[in-house]
């Protein structure tokens, strides 16, 4: 992925390219509205597909988060799509349900207590790793790496029984302290990979002056590595974050049937097997948990897809 | 009680830093002081790499060892079967199913998925709304497949015909053609495959969208135009400059979907629990674990996800191999 690391997507691209790309030839400058209104009529179709498709991707989203805030007999009775229609009635009742009795709020608490921990742990870890990988040099060095880009691919499915014999003996299945390794401990392949092509770019000249200046290597990787690998790390803090808070597995297996310490996605995948809970209450359940990855997504969009451009070999 | 959980997260959180930098500094003096004894090799970059090869040896390395190992015993663990779990995993009839089902799976959600985020990338690189469209496309990769399959359990939600149809997808089919019988999607055999491949199109199309459309923005302009003024038209210079161009890239995204793709879990747990024909490998994986407690099929399950990914694994580090000695 060196090729298109350096890429920030949202990032405007050169004004040259910018009306290029046309379909079709460019139309003699007679007039520029005639021009205008046939280049909007020649790319209409374009513009009709696209709105098309984006409005296809938005429909399944927008069809449950209206009916989450409908009344339960309206959600059984009529399509959501009528929603504004007569009778025109919203309620936040599904919301204060799912919240107080089924266990969401709970289930919400216990989410961020897993995810957060599990992001920062496995980063810290990582950049050190990522450092000692870049920086000192060392007999071995570069056969110890390649072993961790093999971990990158290495199916999780290979870990959990023995993880999990190991946590029954320790007693740490159904326990943060036990998910918490567990996620540090699968992120960090991926953590040293990309935070190592990141810090080994680095100028090799900081470090020579610091060293220089008599700084040894735990005062360059606190004063120097960390600071100028903020968006490296914030990156991989987002994908880290993403990848606990929406995992399903890891926290099933790991943390077993207790509600107690359950993350939403288990919660979720309950009320969903459990006949009797309505939709109107599994929708706003799902709402409430994409609730915060939108939030990251839409207010930290350029780090999230640095972190996606250069992690797409993560297995 | 959630009290305590916060404050030992909070403790958790800063502590293992703290202990961390004090280690660290522990092993630069020690490593140091080793350096004075003459001795020419440096302790500090193991000492070092430490606590990420505990944390990878304990969760990665041991299990992976030991799963090896496992797949060659019986259910408890106990006694050798040699390969009878392997005939397992190529014999049994729900496993046939899994296997069928992942490689459709593999096969049409990667080419599919691919192909539509190729298209997507190349269609908003000509409008003035492109970050607006690639967000909305990309919206599904970061909600969880939990979440995705509550969404879809209710587009395919199905009502017989007569009654209102509250799952979008039937009201749609069936306000355009009202003679169509409504369909349960996810129930029946001949498309509920389908189904959920569609799901997974859903969350993952903005992922190549994203990829794909960086990697576009790449191709120097120049390029594009020249061909343009040599009178070639947009299909020829979508395949004869921008395909070959972006032919790393394209390959990077499918091998990407492909090894996600054969561990495929979260939709199908939720959506069917791998029922009426639509079980997949890590499902039955998880079946084969927690309800019958066969930890021989298991593993041996999870060396199959292995083995598959290995050709991957061998292509990752030749390619990095190639990026050091450039």
């Amino acid at each position: 992925m060196k090729e298109t690391r350096h890429h920030d997507i949202p990032a405007p691209r050169p004004a040259a390219r910018k009306n290029t790309p046309q379909p079709h030839p460019p139309l003699t400058r007679t007039s520029s509205i005639t021009n205008r209104i046939v280049r909007l009529i020649l790319r209409f179709p374009l513009h009709f597909v696209i709105i098309f498709i984006c409005l296809l991707w938005l429909l399944p989203s927008l069809g449950i988060f209206i009916s989450s805030f409908r009344p339960t007999y309206l959600v059984h009775q009529t399509g959501w799509w009528t929603a504004f229609l007569t009778p025109f009635e919203f309620t936040l009742q599904n919301y204060v349900h799912v919240l107080q009795t089924g266990n969401m709020g709970r289930s919400f608490i216990n989410s961020l207590l897993i995810a957060v921990p599990a992001t920062v742990i496995p980063i810290f870890i990582g950049a050190v790793a990522a450092y000692v990988f870049s920086w000192i040099k060392f007999p071995g060095r570069d056969l110890l790496f390649i072993f961790v880009v093999a971990l990158l691919v290495v199916p999780l499915q290979m870990t959990l029984i023995p993880v999990l014999h190991i946590f029954n003996v320790l007693h740490l299945t159904g326990t943060f302290l036990g998910i918490w390794l567990a996620h540090s401990a699968y992120g960090l392949p991926f953590a040293i990979y990309l935070l190592r092509n990141f810090i080994d770019e680095l100028p090799k000249s900081m470090f020579e002056s610091a060293q220089l200046d008599g700084a040894g290597h735990l005062q360059i990787f606190l004063r120097l590595v960390l600071p100028t690998s903020v968006p490296a790390l914030a990156s991989l803090a987002i994908f880290q974050f993403m990848w606990v808070w929406n995992d399903l597995l890891v926290a099933l297996i790991y943390l077993g049937g207790t509600p107690d310490v359950a993350p939403m996605t288990v919660t979720i995948s309950h009320l969903v097997s459990s006949e009797g809970s309505g939709w109107e209450y599994l929708m706003a359940a799902a709402f409430i948990s994409m609730l915060l990855p939108m939030i990251i997504f839409f207010t930290l969009q350029k780090y999230f897809v640095r972190g996606i451009l250069s992690g797409s070999v993560k297995g | 009680m959630n009290l305590l959980q916060v404050i030992l997260a909070l403790i958790f959180m800063a502590g293992i830093p703290l202990f961390l930098v004090i280690y660290l500094l522990a092993a630069e003096k020690i490593s140091a002081a080793g350096r004075v004894k003459k001795k020419r090799k440096s302790l500090l970059p193991w000492l070092w790499l430490g606590p990420a090869f505990l944390l990878i040896f304990v969760f990665l390395i041991y299990p992976l060892i030991n799963t090896t190992v496992l797949s060659f015993m019986d259910a408890k663990s106990t006694h050798f079967v040699g390969l009878e779990n392997y005939k397992f995993v190529f014999t049994n009839d729900s496993m046939l199913t899994a296997l069928k089902n992942n490689l459709l799976w593999v096969v049409f959600f990667t080419l599919l998925t691919a192909t539509i985020g190729l298209i997507l990338a190349v269609l908003v690189d000509r409008v003035r709304y492109e970050s607006v469209a690639k967000a909305i496309i990309f919206l599904p990769a970061c909600i969880s497949f939990v979440a995705a399959g509550v969404i879809w359990r209710f587009m395919y939600a199905y009502q017989p015909k007569g009654a209102v149809q509250i799952g979008t997808i039937n009201a749609i089919i069936t306000a355009i053609f009202p003679n169509f019988e409504p369909k349960a999607w996810l129930f029946n055999p001949l498309f509920n495959n389908w189904a959920l491949i569609i799901v997974g199109i859903w969350i993952w199309t903005g992922f190549a969208l994203v990829i794909f459309s960086a990697s576009l923005k790449g191709i120097p302009p120049e390029l594009l135009e020249a061909a343009r003024i040599d009178g070639a038209g947009e299909f020829t210079i979508f395949f004869k400059i921008i395909l070959p161009l972006m032919s790393q890239t394209i390959t990077v995204v499918v091998t990407y979907f492909i090894i996600n793709v054969l561990k495929i879990f979260d939709i199908v747990y939720v959506m069917t629990n791998g029922n009426l024909g639509t079980e997949v490998i890590a499902n039955r994986m998880y079946k084969e674990m927690f309800t019958f407690q066969n930890f021989g099929h298991a593993s041996a399950i999870a060396m199959f996800l292995l083995l598959a990914v290995i050709p991957v694994m061998v292509i990752n580090i030749k390619k990095f191999r190639r990026e050091r000695s450039d």
